[in-house]
Order: structure tokens, then sequence, then C-alpha cells
């Protein structure tokens, strides 16, 4: 076994580069693969979190580097899926506490025993980006549908490409068929448009990511929710299927409905 | 006739052309932004390849990125004293 390293990224904070993670990690378990989720995010941590781990975190990736314990006692086995693991990070830590190499070593470390690496890459394009991205071969790249996020987002590609990552690949998040279909969001093809670079998929607005996190437990485990079907359908494409992109429009229609009913009944309207 | 524009969505042009147009921009300009640094070593480039083949007048040499609303271009303005023969035949 020798696991593909993947960082998922975006420059812009708050666009769902953890919760893509989370889910994508959880989906892939899902359909039988051996998958690591390394939180990259050194001081900042919250991938212990939104995985429903932090009760099990004891070492973390710090300490392997650092040979307080071994990377088998840092990493946190999930229980309730098998094959996913979390390698968290440290907290009372700095992002100066590892450099690249150290990035890339760990990585070559976890290779042999999983499927999948996948780092959960802090906010910005400074050190803590340079390391995460280092031990990566591929990139996931997180954007929501707003001119901050697609514009940070093509920061982060041309840094992405000089440093050789391939393929990298774009998640648009939080994606609203309603206002699309209302001409008051950037389309998927707008953004495709001017980022040019393959999409991986496009993960609508949902309601269920909050209960998610609030729970502690990715919605791919439940598969209840159209965002868990999106990044589902996202972990698929990463196994190399052909996936049709979702019905976003049918999403918009419901939506379109509940206009209506609004307008009949007068009431407010709950998306 | 307004409120079912309004229920349907239809007839005015929404947010998102607006938030196109100026994506499309602000990439065009973040794309093309150039340091000092790399500006620097591109005339010290272009004067040494030049020099191959005509005399410049290196100190009234200039380069620079001209940005209008929709485009980019590198302008160079290099005064040249003499072209130097044979150099072209020495290739």
């Amino acid at each position: 076994m020798s696991a593909r390293v993947i960082v998922t990224t975006s420059g812009k904070g708050g666009v769902g580069k953890t919760t893509s993670t989370a889910n994508i990690a959880a989906a892939l378990a899902k359909f039988g693969k051996k998958v690591v989720a390394v939180d990259a995010d050194v001081g900042l941590r919250n991938l212990d979190v939104i995985m429903g781990l932090e009760n099990r975190v004891v070492y973390n990736f710090i300490d392997v580097i650092e040979k307080t314990c071994t990377l088998k006692q840092a990493l946190v086995k999930d229980k309730r899926v098998p094959g996913l693991y979390l390698l968290p990070a440290a907290q009372t830590r700095t992002k100066d506490a590892v450099n690249p190499e150290q990035m890339v070593a760990l990585c070559e470390e976890l290779k042999p025993d999983f499927d999948f690496v996948l780092l959960d890459c802090p906010a910005g394009i400074e050190g803590g980006f340079k390391n995460a991205a280092a031990g990566a071969d591929e990139a996931l790249v997180v954007t929501t549908p707003e001119i901050p996020a697609v514009r940070d987002a093509d920061r982060i590609i041309g840094m992405l490409e000089s440093m050789g990552k391939s393929p990298i690949r774009l998640i648009i998040n939080r994606l609203r068929p309603n206002m699309v279909q209302d001409g008051d969001m950037l389309a998927k093809d707008d953004i495709l448009d001017v980022l040019s670079i393959d999409l991986i998929g496009v993960v609508p607005e949902d309601e269920s990511v909050i209960r998610a996190t609030n729970n502690g437990e990715p919605m791919t485990m439940t598969l209840d929710s159209p965002a868990a079907h999106a990044y589902l359908n996202i972990a698929e494409r990463l196994l190399g299927r052909e996936v049709p992109l979702m019905d976003l429009e049918s999403y918009a229609t419901r939506g379109l409905l509940t206009k209506l009913k609004q307008f009949f009944t007068g009431g407010k309207r709950r998306r | 006739m307004d409120f079912l524009k309004k229920l349907f969505g239809g007839g005015n042009e929404g947010s998102g052309q607006k938030a196109k147009d100026r994506l499309r921009i602000v990439l065009i300009h973040d794309r093309t932004d150039i340091s000092p640094q790399l500006l620097e070593n591109l005339r010290d480039e272009i004067v040494t390849v030049l020099t191959k083949y005509m005399e410049i007048n290196k100190e009234k040499i200039e380069i620079d990125l001209d940005r209008d609303e929709n485009a980019v271009a590198l302008v160079a303005n290099i005064p040249v004293i003499r072209i130097k023969r044979g150099s072209v035949e020495m290739q």
C-alpha cells in the first residue's frame, strides 16, 4: 500500500476546508479505503472536533516529529467507521514547530499503512500552508461562490501549480441553487471560467453541516443530507469513478415551491 | 406584475453578474502583479539579450506593466543607439 497524499486548502479561512476533509475522509473509509485525516493546522486545531474525536486525542503529530511518541500512539482510530483515523495537530504550539521537510517525512511514514492521507491545511499562504502542501502530491482547493474566496483560491492554485502538485481540483462549497437561479450568486461555471481548473464537486449550502458539527459526526457517516450526498460523490470521483454532478436545480425548484407557498400563505420562508 | 417578477426571480439583473465582472477584473490584476525585484531581474535579462544585437541606452530604459480595466500589457521603451551589424549572421 502506498497512500495518495492530498492536501485540502483554500487560502481564505472559513470556506469549509476542515468540514470537507472530515467528510471526504469518512466517505473514503465508507468505501472500504484506509484513510488518515491529518490536522495540519498547528495551534488552531479543529479537525478533531469536526470528526467528534476530541476526547480521544492523547498525542499529536508534533509529538511524533519530536519522537515523544510513536506514530501509532498518536493515531486516533474512529470506532464508527472501519479504516478511518485522525492524526491531530498540537494545540499549544505554533506553526513554526514544524518545517516542510518534517512534514514530507511524516507523510512518507504514513504512506505504507494507508490508501489515503488527507492533509487539512490552515488558512493563509504562509508557513502553515507551505508545511501542509509540502507533503502532498495532489490538492483539493475549496472555495465558496464569493469574490474574496475565489480570489484567494486563484492565488493558492498558482502556488500549488508552482510547487508541482497535480492534479489540483476544485470544490465549490456552500452554493445556494436558489440564489444562482435568481442571478444573485456566482454560478458554478462563472467560477470555473475564471479559475480554469477541474471541478471535483459542488456542495450545496445545507443546515445539516451545522448539525453535524454540533454532533461531532461527519455527514457522510449518516448520508441523509444534500451536502453528505455531495461529499460522497467527491469521494467517488477521487476513486476515479464517473459520477454525474448532483441536480442542484431540483433544490432550487424546491425553493421556488416554497416561495409559492410563502406567497399564498404569507408564511415565513424556511430554508 | 412586479410581485410575480420578484416571485420567480426574473426580470432584473442580479448581483451575481456584477460579482462575475468584478471578480474577472480583480483576477486580471492579481495575476499580473509583479514584485519590483522580479521587474528588475526581467529588465536585466532583456538588456543582456538586446545588447547581443544592438547598442542601447541603458540609462533611459523604461519597462513597466501597463494596466487598464480589461487587459495588462508589458510596455518597454528602449532607446537604440546602433544595431550591431554582423551579429545576426553570427548566430
